[in-house]
C-alpha cells in the first residue's frame, strides 16, 4: 500500500520529540491567536513566519509549526464567538449566531465542547480527504470558471435571508451595504479607482478584518459602555465543563454534513473557510425540522459551521499544494512560506517532494489530536484568558483590536475606519440589522464582481453564459430555491415569536 | 521607521510566547499576493541576502497586493520616501504601468530603480489538449474569429501580460486588436487553472509561472518571447523563429525610495550585485526558467527610462493609452 508507505514516511519525520514540541507550541499559540479578536489565522501566521526563520528552522519544522498555528487558530476562533459574541477570526462569524445564545442560556460549556468536537471532526475528515484524494480533488478547481464562481457567490447571498434577524429585508439590506463597501478601491479588472475620493488609503479597498473587528468588537465595547455592563456579552459565566454526550450524539449529523460542505468550499480557490462555515450553517438550517430555533441557541447551529470552517481549512490546502493557488487568505500566507523555503507548490509537489507533503499531512493529523485535547478538556485555560473581569477585558480587547489591525495594515487610517465600523455596528444593533451579511458582502463582493465581468468578457456580454454548465445551473437552482423557499414556507410554518429585548 | 517598530511590537508580543524575539530591520515589499513573480523575486533576494550575509538579520517579506503594484508604489512614495530599510520587487509590469500612467498619476522618477538581476521570458501557453499546435495556428484562429481565443493572464487589462498577445497579433499584421479577448485573474497560477479548465483558450504569462505545469504536462507552450531559446527549455520555440518578431521579457529587479542618500543607494546596489553573483541566485534562476540579465546601479536607471519611453510609444500604437 503506497498510501501507508507514504504515511509512514511522514510520521517518521514528524514523530520526533522536537517536531512534536513545535506542533504543541503551534497548537497552543494558534488557539490563542484564534481566540483573540483582531488577530486571525492569516495575520497570526504572517507574523510568525519571520520568527520561524530567525530561529533557523528547516523547511519541515517551519511548516509543522505554522500549519499547527493555522489549524489552532481555526479551533480558537470559536471561543470568543461563544463567550463574547465577538468572532475571534472571520470564519468563526457564523458560530456567534447560535453559540452566544447558548452561552446566554448558561450552556457555554456545552457550546464549547460541541464546537471543539465539531472542529476536530471537520479538520480530521478534511485531512483524511487531503491525504487520500488531493491530486484528484485538485481537478475540481478546473471545473470552476467565471460563471460557476459567480453562481456559487449568488448561492451564498441568496441563502442569506434568515441570518441573525427575523426580517429578511434587513438581511438583504445589510448584504447590499457590504457589497457597496466592497466596491471601494481599485477595480481589479481595469485598475481604475472607485469611491476613493482621491484618498490613497482607500485605493486598497476596505480590509474585511477592519470591518469585522469594528462591527463586532468595537461595537460591543460601545454597547457595554451604554448599558454599564448590563445585557452585554462580556461576563458570561462558564460553569464546569462537562461532556454532553447526548448533545454530541444529537449533533453528529450536523458535524458530518458541515464537514462535507466546508471541505468542498475549501477546495475551491477563492471561496475559503468563511464561505465554508456560512454554507454549512445555511445547509444545516435548510435540512433542520426546527428551523425557528436556529439563531436562538440550537447546538446544531454551533456544530455545523465549526465543522465547516475547519474542514474548509483542510480543503484549502489542496489547491495551494497542488496548483499553487491559495484558497484563502491564510493559505496565501502558507504559500508564501513554501516559496521562501524554495518549495514550489504545483502539480509535481506530491511526486517531487513527498517528504514535505507527507510530513505535513502527518503533522496535521498529530496537531489535530493535540488540539482536541487542548480545546475540550483543557478549554478552561483559554477561557481564563477571556474571563478576566470586564474592566480588564474591555480595554484588553480594544487594545488587541487596535494592535492587530495596525500590525496587519500599518496604517492609522485603518484604525479610524475600524472605529467608524464600530459606530455602524452599534447603530445596526440598535435597529436590529444583522451584521454578518455586511461582512459577507465585503468578503465576497469583489470576487463576485470580478467573476461576473470575466464571464461577460468571455461571452461578449451574453448573460446565458452564466447558465452554460451543469455545475452553474445546479448552483443557480439551489440559489433560487434558497431565496424563494423561505418565502413560501413561511405560510406553512408558524411565524417565529418576536424577539424579546433584542434577542439578548 | 515608526511603523516598523510597531510591527515589531506585535511580532515580539507573539515571540514572547515562543520564548524568543528578534529584530527585522530590512523589509522587502512584494506588491502582489504570494505565488507570482514579484513575490518570487522578494523571497529569493531576501533569503539570499541573509544567506550570503550582506544583511545581518533575516529580511522580512511583506505582501502588499493591489492595483497592479500601484498600492505598494503609492505606499513607498507617500509614506516611506526616506526609508533606507525597504526595497520593493519590480519588473517590466512596473514600468509598463508607469508608462501608461496607471499608478494614479505617479511617475517613474518618484523612486530609484536599483537594478535587474534576471529576466523571466514571456510565454504563451495552451492546455495540453488544445487544437492549437503552433503560434501560427493561434494567429490564424484569431484572424478567422477574434473571439475564438480568449487569453487569461495575471495582470490587469492593458498590463504586461495583456500586451504580449496584442504585440504578437500586431506583428502578424492584425490591427483590430481591441477584439482580442483577455481576462485578468489573480496571478499566473490562476490563469493556468482557467486555461486547463477550458474557460480560456490560452494563458499569457512568464516562464516562472508555468514551469511546474509544463513539467507535469498539463499545458503546452506555443512560444517563448525571447531572442534565443531559453536554456533548460530548449524544446520551446521562440516567437521570432516562428515568424513573429516579438521579444517580451519580464526583468526581475528592485526599486527603493527616492529620498534616500546616494550612499544608501550604493549600499543597495552592492547588495543586489552580490545576490546576482551568488551561486544560490544562479540555481534559483535555472530552476525557475529565468534567463541571466544583470543591470545594476546608474546604468539601470538610464535603461529603465529608455524602456518607459519605448512603452509609451508602443502603448499609444496598440491603443492602450491615448
Amino acid at each position: 500500500m503506497e498510501l501507508f508507505d507514504n504515511l509512514a514516511l511522514g510520521f517518521s519525520i514528524a514523530l520526533t520529540p522536537y517536531t512534536l514540541m513545535l506542533a504543541l507550541i503551534g497548537c497552543f499559540v494558534g488557539t490563542i491567536i484564534g481566540a483573540l479578536p483582531g488577530l486571525g489565522p492569516s495575520n497570526g501566521v504572517a507574523l510568525l513566519i519571520p520568527i520561524s526563520f530567525s530561529m533557523g528552522f528547516d523547511a519541515i519544522s517551519a511548516l509543522v509549526l505554522l500549519t499547527s498555528v493555522y489549524y489552532g487558530a481555526m479551533y480558537g476562533g470559536r471561543i470568543s464567538s461563544i463567550l463574547l459574541n465577538i468572532p475571534g477570526d472571520e470564519p468563526a462569524m457564523m458560530t456567534t449566531l447560535d453559540g452566544y445564545p447558548m452561552a446566554k442560556q448558561g450552556k457555554a460549556g456545552d457550546a464549547l465542547v460541541i464546537s471543539g468536537v465539531a472542529s476536530f471532526v471537520g479538520a480530521l475528515l478534511a485531512t483524511i480527504g487531503l491525504m487520500l484524494m488531493a491530486p484528484w480533488l485538485a481537478r475540481v478547481a478546473f471545473k470552476f470558471g467565471p460563471a460557476e464562481y459567480f453562481a456559487l457567490y449568488m448561492l451564498a447571498f441568496c441563502t442569506l435571508g434568515g441570518v441573525g434577524s427575523n426580517n429578511q429585508a434587513k438581511s438583504a439590506m445589510a448584504a447590499c451595504m457590504g457589497l457597496g463597501i466592497a466596491m471601494i478601491g481599485l477595480d481589479q479588472t481595469t485598475n481604475m479607482p472607485r469611491f476613493t475620493f482621491g484618498n490613497m488609503h482607500l485605493f486598497d479597498g476596505i480590509d474585511f478584518l477592519v470591518a469585522i473587528v469594528g462591527l463586532f468588537a468595537v461595537a460591543e465595547v460601545f454597547h457595554f459602555i451604554e448599558t454599564h455592563g448590563k445585557n452585554s456579552a462580556i461576563g458570561v459565566k462558564l460553569g464546569k465543563v462537562r461532556i454532553p454526550w447526548a448533545l454530541l450524539n444529537q449533533t453528529k449529523g450536523a458535524m458530518l454534513r458541515g464537514s462535507g460542505i466546508g471541505f468542498v468550499a475549501g477546495i475551491l480557490p477563492g471561496a475559503g473557510a468563511s464561505l465554508g462555515s456560512f454554507l454549512a450553517y445555511m445547509g444545516e438550517k435548510a435540512v433542520a425540522k426546527d428551523k425557528e430555533t436556529f439563531g436562538k441557541g440550537n447546538p446544531r447551529g454551533v456544530a455545523a459551521p465549526e465543522a465547516g470552517n475547519n474542514a474548509a481549512a483542510g480543503g484549502a490546502l489542496i489547491p495551494m499544494l497542488t496548483l499553487g493557488v491559495p484558497g484563502s487568505g491564510t493559505t496565501a500566507v502558507l504559500l508564501a512560506l513554501l516559496l521562501t523555503l524554495n518549495i514550489t507548490p504545483g502539480p509535481l509537489l506530491f511526486t517531487e517532494r513527498p517528504d514535505v507533503v507527507w510530513s505535513l499531512i502527518a503533522a496535521l493529523l498529530i496537531a489535530n489530536f493535540m488540539l482536541l485535547i487542548l480545546n475540550v478538556p483543557m478549554v478552561k485555560v483559554f477561557v481564563k484568558i477571556l474571563m478576566v473581569p470586564s474592566y480588564i477585558l474591555l480595554p484588553g480587547v480594544t487594545m488587541i483590536a487596535f494592535v492587530g489591525i495596525y500590525s496587519l495594515t500599518g496604517s492609522s487610517f485603518d484604525m479610524l475606519l475600524m472605529v467608524a465600523f464600530g459606530v455602524l455596528g452599534y447603530i445596526c444593533r440598535k435597529i436590529d440589522i444583522p451584521t454578518v451579511p455586511i461582512i459577507l458582502g465585503i468578503l465576497l463582493g469583489n470576487a463576485m464582481e470580478d467573476n461576473l465581468r470575466r464571464a461577460m468578457i468571455l461571452s461578449d456580454g451574453d448573460w446565458l453564459y452564466l447558465l452554460s454548465s451543469p455545475i452553474a445551473i445546479g448552483l443557480w437552482i439551489a440559489a433560487v430555491l434558497g431565496f424563494i423557499a423561505p418565502i413560501f414556507l413561511r405560510q406553512f410554518l408558524k411565524k417565529p415569536p418576536l424577539p424579546t429585548m433584542d434577542g439578548d | 521607521m515608526k511603523m516598523t517598530m510597531l510591527k515589531l511590537l506585535g511580532a515580539s508580543a507573539l515571540a514572547t510566547a515562543m520564548t524568543t524575539s528578534s529584530a527585522f530591520a530590512i523589509e522587502c515589499i512584494a506588491p502582489a499576493n504570494p505565488g507570482g513573480g514579484w513575490d518570487f523575486t522578494c523571497r529569493q533576494i531576501a533569503n539570499i541576502m541573509y544567506d550570503i550575509k550582506v544583511v545581518d538579520a533575516p529580511v522580512q517579506v511583506t505582501n502588499m497586493a493591489g492595483g497592479g503594484g500601484g498600492i505598494a508604489y503609492a505606499n513607498v512614495v507617500t509614506e516611506r520616501n526616506d526609508d533606507a530599510d525597504v526595497f520593493v520587487a519590480a519588473s517590466s509590469a512596473t514600468t509598463t504601468r508607469l508608462a501608461q500612467n496607471a499608478y494614479a498619476g505617479m511617475t517613474a522618477d518618484q523612486v530609484r530603480f536599483v537594478g535587474a538581476i534576471g529576466a523571466d521570458p514571456g510565454v504563451i501557453v495552451v492546455a495540453k489538449d488544445s487544437p492549437l499546435m503552433t503560434l501560427a495556428d493561434m494567429v490564424a484562429a484569431i484572424k478567422a474569429d477574434p473571439g475564438s481565443v480568449a487569453f487569461a493572464g495575471g495582470s490587469a487589462v492593458g498590463g504586461f501580460d495583456h500586451m504580449k498577445p496584442l504585440q504578437i497579433m500586431k506583428a502578424a499584421g492584425f490591427d483590430d486588436i481591441t477584439k482580442i479577448k483577455y481576462i485578468s485573474v489573480d496571478g499566473g497560477a490562476d490563469a493556468i487553472t482557467q486555461t486547463v479548465g477550458g474557460f480560456t483558450q490560452a494563458m499569457t504569462g512568464d516562464m516562472s509561472e508555468i514551469v511546474g505545469f509544463i513539467k507535469s504536462g498539463d499545458v503546452r507552450a506555443l512560444a517563448v518571447l525571447t531572442e534565443e531559446r531559453v536554456p533548460g527549455f530548449e524544446d520551446i520555440p521562440t516567437a521570432r523563429e516562428q515568424g513573429f518578431d516579438v521579444v517580451a521579457v519580464n526583468w526581475r529587479g528592485v526599486y527603493v525610495p527616492k529620498g534616500i542618500s546616494d550612499d544608501q543607494f550604493n549600499v543597495w546596489a552592492e547588495r543586489l550585485k552580490a545576490v546576482a553573483e551568488s551561486e544560490q541566485w544562479k540555481t534559483a534562476m535555472t530552476e525557475n526558467g529565468l534567463a541571466p540579465f544583470t543591470k545594476v546601479g546608474g546604468d539601470f536607471q538610464t535603461w529603465v527610462d529608455g524602456v518607459i519611453a519605448e512603452t509609451v510609444v508602443l502603448s499609444r500604437e496598440i491603443g492602450v493609452i491615448q
